[in-house]
């Protein structure tokens, strides 16, 4: 298990469940916290791919990009190391601790590296580091047989693999993590199985994508990240969301909520009704991304570094509710994951239909980045 | 020496006329317009002279007993696989006249036609179909050039000054005809229907008739070669200016309006005398290079004072990308690729035949191009050149267009029946003829009418498509050639098309 199949499908499709978790005052949520929540939704996946996200993973190395690398052989090790060498200063490294189990044959192994950029590369360049990371990712990606770059943000841990939502929390030892923002995913793929590349969270830098759903225009927008240089090799419609999202937010300068409206844009009837200003600018989105725009049904639960943003298909075809209580906010796709670690929300709603939910860490609440 | 053209007696079509149902109403005989069909009232009996039938079926359409067929001549040469029919009966022509053929419509010759190798994927269980009867479908679509990125101010606002665009209700438009080639209620028929439908109509090179103005935001006005009716108002009426490169039906080579065909309004908008034959250049004069390209571009875009997008339409030719992609550079907001299909009204037949590549190809190409070099989302791909349904249509924007050029099926809507005779003037549908009477037959109310018809009902299609691929706005299906495989097609094939095998 665990080889990266040789199926022609350049993407797989299924049914999910999602979950995410915040406290938005910044403080320490239990990864057990995430696995109990997503447990109870076990029958909306398979056991062929779960996964987590820990943001607050790594206060230790908070200002380093922590680079999680799945070995399918771990022959590949040498090789990616070597790489590495060349392009970012590594400050220390590490195998992924895990707990063997009998349920799982041979797993695939897993590294991290937590390592800075060049010295000569300007530390308040944000951009440009952002990019040499990106350069890096998508180079073991395409070019290092048997790696496949898992998670590349900064004091993120991104653990997945395939299995049911409590052996992967098991194997990755779950409770072990802390963290104030905690994503995870259980799969129900009808490709591609047995391919822990393909269990979600997706990430690139700070994103990490959970998403229920298909992507049908998924050949428009892979096209259309391939312009700038994004490689599409991990064999899932969900991976083109992370790089859709770094391509707008980061390289095109949009706002989360208008990199929202470009992903699930507002019908036309909609925009005829609006105002002036309001009006050109939802036109002009539209005109000039139509490309980024997804289509197909989906639910999809966006981690960044200070909060989630939780967006559905414009016509809302697979769920997405929200419940709160306090600085406590979560999401998932059946309201049972909210109340299994919100035992009485203060709210619990739906979001609309196109409409992002975005919710973020208090104001006065920093985490990640110190710069 | 007394010499016999074997040709006369190997016509193409016969018409057949049951005498017991013919009532003698002479119907067939005004209707056609080639002299075919006669009374001889002495015998009170109706003939036909063969030779000069067309297979226009607008005879056997009109007789209201309905004892007329046209079929194939079956008196043939001796059969040979190398010396087919045509090639006999062109060259017996050419011996008999030294010139060079000329036909109309486009190519007829069975080369293999990919949309018929491309199936459309549609969804099943893990992704639900949409029903457009009863959620809202999108298939409005902008031509014009986008910035790379928008720049947006702290209070929300968009500061990038946008170019301007075309923008259309359904990602179909009416391709270059020009006032000429067609008569005056055909130009009006189109026009009347692309303002009805919010798309657009193009000029062709034969300027814009004073009357018809009016439709101006719905005209894409088209400057070639021999720049008739080109003026600054002309320029300035339209909702975007064209520059005619080349034609799919006949690349490399100008536009051709026989003399017969120039009469009284045709020549004050096309500023040329009455009856001579309007050749175009087969280049521009003022074009050699691509950097000539660009100065035109820029003097239209100055003519009009950068409000109005320019596009460039070029034949689909071998090289047709790196031709793109030098149009894209050379300033162009929206790039027209002819495919070998697309037709004409008149064009000479060795090359109508032969020269050009599919429009299928040529847009599979250009398109990937045009990512290679990150500058695909920067401006628009119109695709012609022989769409033939909705169908074909949808399979174009999977493959990378944004929209569709159609002329041959407009004027099949508005009763065209492929006879090909557009350059003779005499069409008995009254569509690529000026005759006065001829003219008459097509009446611009109903043509737009069966027009938009046409449109609305390929549009219905396109959407019901959409529905089924779980897709609910056409921008997704734009270059989505993940959801097109290929059947029968090499891998070769598949490769330049850059699309899948069937069942992969």
């Amino acid at each position: 298990m665990g080889i990266k199949p040789s199926t022609p499908y350049g993407k797989d499709f299924g049914g999910c469940g999602l979950v995410g978790i915040i406290d938005r005052s910044g403080g320490s949520l239990s990864g057990s916290m995430v696995v109990s929540s997503l447990c109870s939704m076990k029958e909306r996946g398979n056991g062929l791919g779960s996964g987590y996200a820990v943001y607050g993973a790594y206060p230790d190395f908070k200002d380093s990009f922590g680079l999680h690398i799945m070995y399918n052989d771990i022959s590949a090790r040498e090789p990616v190391e070597e790489f590495l060498k060349t392009r970012l200063r590594i400050k220390h490294s590490e195998p992924v601790p895990v707990k063997k189990l009998h349920s799982m044959n041979t797993p695939p192994e897993f590294w991290r590296y937590f390592a800075d950029p060049p010295e000569d590369l300007d530390v308040q360049d944000e951009d440009a580091n952002d990019d040499l990371i990106v350069g890096v990712v998508m180079e073991i990606n395409e070019r290092i047989d048997n790696a496949y770059v898992v998670s590349s943000g900064k004091n993120l841990g991104v653990f997945k693999g395939v299995g049911h939502p409590d052996e992967i929390a098991e194997f990755f030892r779950m409770q072990d993590y802390k963290g104030y923002l905690l994503l995870g995913h259980t799969r129900f793929p009808t490709n591609t199985p047995g391919w822990w590349g393909g269990a979600h969270p997706f990430t690139i830098l700070d994103w990490s994508i959970v998403h229920n759903g298909e992507i049908s225009s998924y050949g428009t927008n892979k096209r259309y990240v391939e312009m700038f240089g994004y490689k599409c090799t991990l064999l899932t419609d969900t991976e083109v969301v992370a790089y859709l999202l770094d391509l707008l937010v980061r390289k095109k300068g949009l706002t989360l909520s208008a990199a929202a409206s470009v992903l699930a844009p507002p019908f036309w009837k909609n925009i005829q009704d609006m105002e002036p200003p309001k009006k050109d600018y939802y036109t002009a989105l539209r005109m000039c991304y139509g490309n980024a725009s997804l289509n197909g049904p989906f639910a999809i639960l966006m981690g960044f570094d200070n909060g989630i943003l939780g967006l559905n298909d414009r016509i809302k075809l697979r769920p997405l509710i929200v419940g709160r209580k306090g600085d406590i906010v979560a999401i998932a796709s059946e309201e049972s994951a909210i109340r299994e670690v919100i035992k009485e929300p203060e709210d619990v709603w739906a979001p609309k239909a196109g409409e992002p939910f975005i919710v973020k860490l208090k104001e006065d609440v920093t985490q990640v980045r110190s710069t | 020496m007394l010499y016999k053209n074997p040709y006369n007696n190997y016509f193409d079509y016969v018409v057949q006329r049951d005498m017991d149902k013919c009532i003698r109403c002479k119907d067939c005989v005004t209707q056609c317009s080639y002299d075919a069909n006669f009374y001889d009232e002495e015998r009170d009996l109706i003939y036909s002279l063969d030779s000069n039938c067309v297979g226009c079926m607008r005879c056997s359409t009109f007789c209201p007993t309905d004892c007329i067929r046209i079929v194939r001549n079956p008196d043939t040469f001796r059969i040979n696989a190398n010396w087919k029919d045509n090639n006999v009966k062109d060259l017996y022509k050419q011996a008999g006249t030294g010139g060079i053929i000329i036909t109309g419509m486009g190519n007829d010759k069975p080369y293999k036609n990919y949309w018929e190798h491309m199936v459309i994927d549609a969804c099943q269980v893990t992704n639900p179909s949409i029903d457009p009867l009863r959620e809202p479908m999108e298939l409005r679509t902008f031509l014009g050039r986008k910035p790379d990125r928008l720049e947006v101010n702290k209070d929300g606002d968009i500061t990038t000054k946008l170019a301007p665009q075309l923008v259309l209700e359904t990602p179909i438009m009416f391709s270059a005809m020009s006032y000429g080639s067609i008569n005056y209620n055909v130009c009006e028929s189109v026009a009347r229907a692309a303002k009805e439908l919010g798309i657009y109509w193009n000029t062709g090179e034969g300027g814009l008739p004073d009357t018809l103005y009016e439709y101006g935001k719905h005209t894409i006005v088209q400057c070639a070669s021999g720049r008739f009716g080109v003026s600054p108002e002309y320029l300035n009426a339209g909702a975007a200016i064209e520059i005619k490169i080349g034609q799919g039906a006949k690349p490399g080579i100008g536009g051709h309006l026989p003399g017969e065909k120039v009469l009284e309004g045709i020549s004050r908008t096309r500023m040329i005398p009455v009856g001579t034959d309007a050749i175009s250049p087969a280049p521009h004069h003022d074009i050699y290079s691509i950097e000539d390209l660009r100065q035109l571009i820029y003097a239209l875009k100055e003519a009009t004072r950068y409000e109005k997008p320019v596009s460039v339409k070029i034949a689909a030719v071998h090289n047709v990308a790196a031709i793109a992609s030098g149009i894209a550079r050379a300033g162009a907001d929206i790039i027209a690729v002819d495919g070998f299909r697309g037709g004409t009204g008149a064009a000479p037949k060795s090359i109508r035949d032969n020269v050009g590549i599919p429009t299928e190809v040529a847009i599979a190409s250009v398109d990937q191009r045009l990512r290679e070099e990150g500058i695909r989302h920067q401006v628009s791909l119109v695709a012609a050149g022989g769409f033939r349904n909705s169908s074909d249509i949808v399979k174009a924007i999977a493959l990378g267009a944004d929209a569709v050029y159609i002329a041959t099926s407009a004027l099949m809507a508005v009763g065209c029946t492929l006879c090909q005779q557009c350059h003779r003037g005499r069409c008995a549908w009254g569509i690529t003829t000026n005759d006065p009477e001829l003219s008459k037959r097509v009446n611009p109310e109903i043509g737009a009418e069966r027009l938009v018809n046409l449109i609305r009902a390929w549009s219905n299609e396109i959407k019901e498509m959409l529905g089924l691929m779980g897709i609910n706005s056409i921008e997704s299906l734009k270059g989505n050639r993940d959801r097109l495989r290929g059947v029968g097609l090499s891998e070769i094939e598949l490769q330049t098309l850059d699309i899948k095998q069937a069942g992969m």
